[in-house]
This record gives C-alpha cells, structure tokens and sequence, in this order.
C-alpha cells in the first residue's frame, strides 16, 4: 500500500519535472513538451491502474492551483482552454498504455513503443481533437486537420518512451512494475 | 513551490472556496448554452469586471493569464475571417475568454489549502466506502515535496551531459531521472512504513 501510493507520488512528480524541461515548440497553443512522454512513461512503468492514477493526480493538483503544467500553467483555467482535450486524455491514456504493457507477452521494447503510439498518441489525440472539436466549435475533421501538426513531435516521444523504458528493463529488470 | 494564487488580496480571498467553485461550475455550463454574441459579450464585460473589482495589479496578472489563448483566438480570426461565419467565431471567441477568465479569477482568490479542503470533502463519500481520503491528502504533500526534488535531479542531469557531450540535452536522461523517481519512491515507501504506515487510525 505504502509502495503503491509513493509510486504514484513520485510519478506524478516525475510528470511535473518534465514540464519544467524546456519545450521543443509552440503552435496553436498546444504546449510540446516531454510531459505527455512522463504519461506513456506512467502507463509503460507503473502498468495500467497505478499508471492512470498517478497521472489523475498530477492533474488534481494542476486543477488545485499549481503551476504544474509546461509554462508554468495551472489552475482551473488549464481546463477552460481548447487543449482540455487532451488533459481529459491522459489519464485515459497512460491506463490504454499500462493495460497494453500488462497483457501483451513479447520483448519490452516493441510492446512498450506499441503500447505508447496506441495508448499515448492515439487515445490522447482521439480525447485531445474531440475537446479541440467542441470547444472551437468545430467539426471533428476540422479539429482533427488542426492536431495533425503535433502528431510527428508525439510519436518521437512514444518511440523515445518504448527505449526508456526498455533501457530500465534491461539494467533493473524490477522497476517495470506493469510486468511485475 | 509557489502556487497559482494572487499575491494580491482581493475581496473574493474572503469567499468561501466551495461557493466559488459552485458559482465557477453554474457559471460555465451558462456560457457553453449561451448561443448569441451579445449576450456572450456582456458576460465577458461582467467578468471583465469581477476581475477589474481586485485592483488594476490583480487585473494585469490576470490578463497575462488569458495569454494562453492568442493562438487559438488568430486561428478563429482566420478561420471565421475565410468562411464569412463572423458570428459563430465571436460566439467561440468570446465564451473562450469568458470562460478562461473566470476560471483564472476562482484560482486566483483561492488558496491552495482551501482548495484541498474542498476536494478532500468533496471525496469524503467515499469513506463511505471504506476509502480514506488520507492517502489523497498524504499524496498531494509528496508531489508538491517531491516535484521541485526531482526537476533538481534533472537539471544536474542535464548538466552532466552539458560537461561531457556537445550535442543538446535530450529525451535521454529521462531514462535515469525515471530510475531516480524510482529510487525515491522506494524510500518513501520505507519512510512511510517506518512511521507507522497509511492504516493508522488517527
């Protein structure tokens, strides 16, 4: 229980830390940052329940006033913008991620970057564009054309998870919790 | 770590943060059935004013918060500009930074100690349940403890890497800043049961 709970702690903090890491670009207002790289990391580590657990509450505390977010954002206001899409998402995503990892039985580092490009990338955008789609007020293959921009920056980030995580496999087998 | 509220006390600090977010909640859900500019425009003057009630340095922080928006308000410029539908993009635009705005302004007046009261009461049915909201509660201090732990972490990562490669700083040490969130979170296991655990009953 102890272990569980601080797991999901330091993941959440560990998904904050990353947003303090300088962002690759900016468009549409949609932050590119290594954050959404701590979620799939999140799914591929922790697996799929602890995984979605810690990224909820990562956004509890954005949603209770902390800068938390890449930028320094934070606040209710995080969930007022057009990319709420894509917060709502995450969660979703890291269990998609976890829940891929848990189940299926082959090498790490495919499963792992598999996992991430479903859970990560399709889940989150499909959450993300829904959102977009919604609050501009559009339709969803208008949003869906507005997303594609930041598709190639997230794949990178899954491909980038599935090494990491394969890397922790590999010098400390122990660590990879979702096949533990 | 500083939190997102204003430094600047305002009369809505004193309102209780449980009617803020009542009012945040009714008040949202009122701007999304909202379909008509004009009176989408008087609601963005109305919070307009709310904000402007907390003095002219509460404002302008608050004002910086919408900068956020800039984007996606171009991209409805251009996209509304194209298709002739003025209308419907000052309706998008105008809930957008009503909406944005009034939520800035609850998070703004409301400490953060506040906040968790009332997320720890609005989990409360679930002691029901048998569920402690503790572990929420004990959970929150570990982020908020550990989070400024780690980016310190990172940064001697990347500062590591800056003494020894010339290439920039990449996705790579995210694979031992992992490992150290790991590690960390081992000792606070230890820590934790060390002190008696989470089943203690105050």
């Amino acid at each position: 229980m102890e272990r569980n709970l601080a797991h999901i702690a330091l993941f959440a903090a560990l998904i904050a830390a990353l947003g303090l890491i300088p962002k690759f670009t900016l468009a549409f207002g949609v932050p590119i940052t290594a954050q959404s790289m701590g979620v799939m990391l999140c799914g591929t580590i922790l697996g799929a329940k602890r995984g979605a657990v810690a990224v909820l509450l990562f956004l509890a505390l954005v949603a209770l006033g902390l800068p938390l977010l890449a930028g320094g954002r934070g606040g209710l206001g995080a969930f007022a913008t057009p990319s709420v899409g894509f917060l709502i998402g995450w969660p979703i995503a890291a269990f998609v991620t976890g829940w891929i990892v848990e189940r299926w039985n082959a090498p790490i580092l495919p499963v792992a970057t598999s996992a991430a490009i479903i859970g990560g990338v399709f889940t989150m955008y499909v959450f993300g564009i829904l959102g977009m789609a919604y609050m501009l007020d559009k339709t969803i293959p208008a949003a869906t054309m507005l997303s594609l921009s930041f598709i190639p920056g997230d794949l990178v980030k899954a491909i980038a998870t599935g090494l990491i995580t394969a890397a922790l496999a590999r010098t400390r087998p122990a660590s990879i919790l979702s096949r533990g | 770590m500083i939190s997102l509220t204003s430094p600047v006390e305002t009369w809505a600090h004193d309102v209780p943060a449980g009617v803020k977010l009542a009012a945040l909640s009714a008040a949202t859900v009122g701007l999304f059935a909202l379909q008509n500019p004009i009176w989408l425009g008087v609601a963005l003057v109305c919070a307009g004013a709310i904000v402007l009630s907390g003095g002219l340095r509460f404002a302008r922080a608050a004002a910086r918060s919408l900068r956020i928006l800039i984007p996606f308000l171009a991209l409805i410029a251009v996209w509304h500009g194209v298709t002739g539908q003025i209308e419907a993009g000052l309706v998008v635009a105008l809930r957008l930074l009503t909406a944005l705005t009034l939520a800035n302004f609850v998070t703004m007046t409301t400490r953060l100690t506040d906040m968790v009261a009332v997320a720890a009461f609005l989990l409360s049915p679930l002691r029901r349940f048998g569920l402690s909201t503790r572990a929420f509660e004990l959970s929150i201090a570990l982020v908020v403890r550990f989070t400024p732990a780690i980016a310190q972490k990172g940064g001697l990562l990347a500062e590591a890497w800056r003494a020894r490669a010339a290439r920039r700083v990449g996705w790579q040490i995210v694979m031992p800043l992992a490992a150290i969130a790991l590690d960390d979170a081992d000792h606070v296991a230890d820590a934790l049961r060390a002190r008696g655990g989470l089943d203690q009953t105050p």
